[in-house]
């Protein structure tokens, strides 16, 4: 394995942490958006809330880490893929300064009509970012983004089957992701109503997935043949692997067995991701450029690699005691005089 | 197709993206000092609530997390979008460069990271937490802050004196030695330079609202302690900076003589330059025009060794596409007057405290002290805003300084003017939105000041029933 290979598998380990955990946040956003009135989205809403909260800032850091190896080692593809797809990374950015300002502010005001205007804000900003960024996935996997300075179609390059497949697929993923979660939560939090509420929409949400995601692989067979391609031969045992547990994750949920339920969840979508890093081997952006060929000198590999060793041996464990305190209850509250509950 | 009829609304890339770059940085800086200084100044006080059993002190420290809680979000989000804007503005400057202007920001994620991790955990955890172990996940907070700073502002020093790499005939980056990256030899002075900016604009922003508290009347303990500590923490910093600013200065007098001839508005070369407060350079860049010239002054503060003899090298010195133009290099010396001036009275407003603490025991009582102290924020801010555009502008034309021009750089994407308004719009709605969201906060946490004696801190909540709920 060459250096270069090392840092492409430590930017897919990013991406693949901002799909599980990034994921999951954005598809809170999305059960928040469908939770229906004021009165009626109250619990699942304070639910979404409690979950959330502490972790979110945390889970984001992930995207900010894959588009920095991205940038620093391999700059072409950074710049490639900026250039052409201009237009949904900038409605990204949007969607993440709307959503991440919204939702902060959300949990800082009590009256519930500005707590509504926040949190649709919120809401529909978490179904934006990720169709963007499946949108993306979408164009760079099927080939629609040059290398070498030339500049892609500003707009069939992300509006294509490939990119709508990717893009309505990331959304759905998200929600089912989170609807796992938040099943897992309530039962810990001892709201069994709750806790069928996300059960049923965790379900609805993992079938979709499965489905769209069958539909895909027929898209990308006349739209992005290289994936295609590369999905029924050196991925495939992914794609089984991930069929397998999203296939496990349902069947634990309906006997509510959600601890399992989570981690197979968590092990579909980690497949999903991995799984298309596979199959555009040994491409970054299939049929233009290839790993190696847009790798930084080794100098600078060689330092990226440094800072994910000295990532894991500081950010790990610090990583553990958040969730580890997190799921201990032991950050309920931010400052103790808290203010009334949302909706109240 | 589509993309035919959008043609009439191409307008060319460039000064739009230099203007979209130079708005969401100088959003991002504002709020870059709270992320770096407020977490020290809350442990100040939360050490104090701690140890002496101040409970104003702790319910302060407790008031700000929550308040750091929402500017962290902000800064988080608006530093998110930087990291996009470097490709969406500037993709061949990342194309071509990233293999080694990256390497800091590599760095810097780690830095992150751990700061929001912590960050979460601290503002998370006053309720259930015991004291001192919650008092420490506070501390990787600040060593992260300062961290994170340094690593940005060595992308930026590397921007001024771009090093560590090598280069082959075609000009493409062929070796980096990451380490000479981030030590490049303008980072020391400029990180530290913004390190201590960082505790200034901090602590005067926090300051300042306390001190507009008390000018309203409001005069307890509470306000009190929650001036003296961010106000000190300024007052402290604010003659360091002055050292390391001079220092500063005489670093890019040696090193970038071109950015220092737009600083000091020196037209021609020669010995004995005066220092020009306010002035212009006439339209062809021959003649400063207006101002108050102190003689020698500029020649004396970038040697004193040599005193006025010391030579400095003016606009004629260098080639005219190779220096800020005529209408920079005014922006630039303005700029400086205003951060220097800003920075010398903010000098003298933390040597009237610190005289006062000498003789008083005590800061100074009268009104004009807390008038002026309630704005020294807002100056502080310009300051620091002044200094970018001192190093930014100065750097102009190039993007990489000797390597690469900005207009080599940007985007060919002819939509970047809609980008440019859309952020404009948004971010001036996120940044009152976020002040309003402040206000309301201290307001309530006003009306609630009757309740905090039942929900004490470290111990168990007072409304267990709703942790659940939450
Ligand atoms: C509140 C903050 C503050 C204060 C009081 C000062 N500065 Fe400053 N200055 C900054 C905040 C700042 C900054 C954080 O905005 C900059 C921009 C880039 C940097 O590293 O620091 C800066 C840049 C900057 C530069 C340009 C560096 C470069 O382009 O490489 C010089 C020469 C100085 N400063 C010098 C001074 C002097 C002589 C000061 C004394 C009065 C001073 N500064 C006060
Ligand atoms: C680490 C920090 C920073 C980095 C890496 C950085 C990088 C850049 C880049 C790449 C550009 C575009 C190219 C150019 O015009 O030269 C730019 C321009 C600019 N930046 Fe910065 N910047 C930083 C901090 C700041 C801050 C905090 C401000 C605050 C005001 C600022 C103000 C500007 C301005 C005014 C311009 C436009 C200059 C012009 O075109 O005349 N920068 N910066
Ligand atoms: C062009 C330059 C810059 C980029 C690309 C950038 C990027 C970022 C990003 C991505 C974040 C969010 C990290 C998270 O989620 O925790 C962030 C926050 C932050 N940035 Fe920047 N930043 C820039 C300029 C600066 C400068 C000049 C400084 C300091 C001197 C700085 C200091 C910080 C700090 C301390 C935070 C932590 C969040 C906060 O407290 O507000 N940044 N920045």
């Amino acid at each position: 394995m060459t250096l270069a290979d090392a840092v492409a598998i430590v930017l897919f380990f990013g991406v693949t942490a901002y799909a599980i955990f990034g994921g999951a946040d954005f598809g809170a956003g999305f059960w928040d958006l469908v939770a229906g009135g004021a009165e009626r989205g109250e619990r699942p809403r304070a639910l979404i809330d409690h979950s959330i909260g502490p972790v979110w800032e945390a889970n984001h850091v992930w995207l900010i880490f894959a588009l920095v190896v991205l940038w620093t080692a391999f700059a072409e593809a950074f710049a490639s893929i900026t250039l052409t797809l201009f237009v949904p990374l900038t409605l990204a950015a949007f969607g993440i300064v709307l959503r991440g300002s919204s939702f902060a502010f959300r949990k800082a005001v009590f009256r519930t009509r500005d707590q509504r205007n926040f949190g649709a804000a919120f809401a529909l900003s978490s179904v934006l970012v990720p169709y963007c960024m499946g949108a993306v996935a979408g164009a760079i996997a099927a080939g629609r983004v040059p290398s070498g300075g030339k500049t892609g179609d500003p707009v069939t390059s992300w509006v294509n089957p490939t990119s709508i497949v990717g893009g309505v697929l990331a959304v759905t993923v998200c929600a089912y992701l989170s609807a796992v979660y938040l099943t897992w939560d309530a039962k810990r939090l001892d709201d069994p109503e709750m806790e069928a509420y996300f059960r049923r929409r965790a379900i609805g949400a993992g079938v979709a997935a499965g489905v769209i995601a069958a539909l895909g692989i027929v898209v990308f067979y006349s739209d992005a043949r290289y994936l295609f391609d590369g999905l029924v031969s050196r991925a495939l045992p992914l794609v089984i692997l991930s069929g397998l547990c999203g296939v496990g994750s349902l069947v634990l949920l309906v006997r509510r067995a959600n601890h399992g339920a989570r981690l197979l969840s968590v092990g579909a979508v980690a497949s999903v991701v991995v799984g298309w890093g596979v199959a555009q081997w040994p491409y970054l952006l299939p049929e233009s450029l290839k790993v190696d060929q847009a790798a930084a000198p080794e100098g600078t590999l060689g330092a990226v690699l440094v800072v994910f060793a000295l990532a894991a041996v500081i950010i790990l464990p610090s990583l553990a005691l958040l969730y580890v305190l997190d799921q201990k209850s032991l950050l309920a509250g931010e400052g103790v005089d808290e203010g009334p509950a949302p909706g109240d | 197709m589509l993309s035919d009829l959008l043609t009439p609304l191409a307008v060319n890339p460039l000064p739009w993206a230099r203007a979209q770059m130079a708005f969401t940085l100088a959003f991002h800086i504002i709020l870059v000092p709270l992320g770096v200084s407020w977490a020290a100044m809350a442990l100040i006080a939360n050490y104090r609530g701690i140890k002496h059993d101040d409970a104003d002190a702790l319910l302060l420290a407790q008031r700000w997390s929550k308040y750091m809680a929402v500017t962290f979000a902000v800064g988080a989000v608006t530093g998110t979008v930087l990291t996009f804007e470097f490709g969406l503005l500037w993709p061949k400057f990342m194309g071509r460069w990233g293999d080694a202007f990256g390497v800091p920001f590599a760095l810097e994620g780690l830095f992150f990271f751990t700061e929001a991790i912590f960050v979460a955990i601290y503002i998370y955890g006053w309720r259930r937490l015991k004291p001192w172990p919650h008092f420490w996940t506070g501390i990787p907070i600040v060593i992260a802050g300062i961290g994170g700073s340094v690593s940005v502002i060595a992308a930026n020093a590397w921007m001024n004196q771009p090093q560590g790499f090598t280069l082959n005939s075609a000009g493409e980056i062929i070796d980096v030695d990451p380490l000479a990256v981030i030590f490049n030899k303008a980072m020391p002075l400029e990180a530290a330079h913004m390190v201590v900016a960082a505790y200034i604009v901090g602590g005067f922003l926090v300051a300042s609202v306390y001190a507009f508290g008390m000018l309203r009347g409001r005069n307890d303990r509470y306000h009190r302690i929650g001036f003296i500590i961010p106000f000190t923490v300024a007052a402290i910093a604010v003659p360091i900076q002055m050292g390391v600013g001079d220092q500063l200065a005489r670093w890019v007098y040696q090193n970038e003589p071109e950015k220092f001839a737009a600083i000091e508005l020196v037209p021609k070369t020669g010995d004995d330059v005066p220092e020009t407060l306010l002035g212009r350079l006439n339209a062809d860049g021959t003649k400063v025009e207006g101002g108050i010239p102190i003689p020698g002054l500029a020649s004396i503060l970038s040697d004193p060794g040599t005193g006025t003899g010391t030579v400095v090298q003016g606009r004629d010195a260098f080639p005219e596409d190779e220096q800020p133009t005529v209408r920079q290099a005014n922006t630039v010396h303005l700029a400086w007057d205003v951060m220097v001036g800003l920075g010398t009275f903010l000098f003298l407003l933390s040597a009237w405290y610190a005289l006062s603490w000498l003789f008083r025991r005590d800061y100074p009582r009268s009104k004009w002290f807390l008038r002026i102290a309630s704005i020294s924020g807002i100056l502080a801010v310009i300051t620091m805003e002044a200094g970018w555009v001192v190093t930014e502008v100065g750097r102009q034309p190039w993007i990489v300084r000797n390597y690469m021009k900005v207009e080599d750089a940007a985007t060919g994407n002819t939509g970047v003017w809609i980008t440019f308004l859309a952020v404009v719009g948004i971010y001036s709605v996120v940044g009152v939105t976020t002040i309003l969201v402040l206000r309301g906060m201290s307001r309530r946490f006003r009306e609630e000041a009757g309740d905090d004696e039942t929900d004490v801190p470290y111990g168990p909540s007072a409304r267990p029933e709703e942790v659940g709920a939450r």
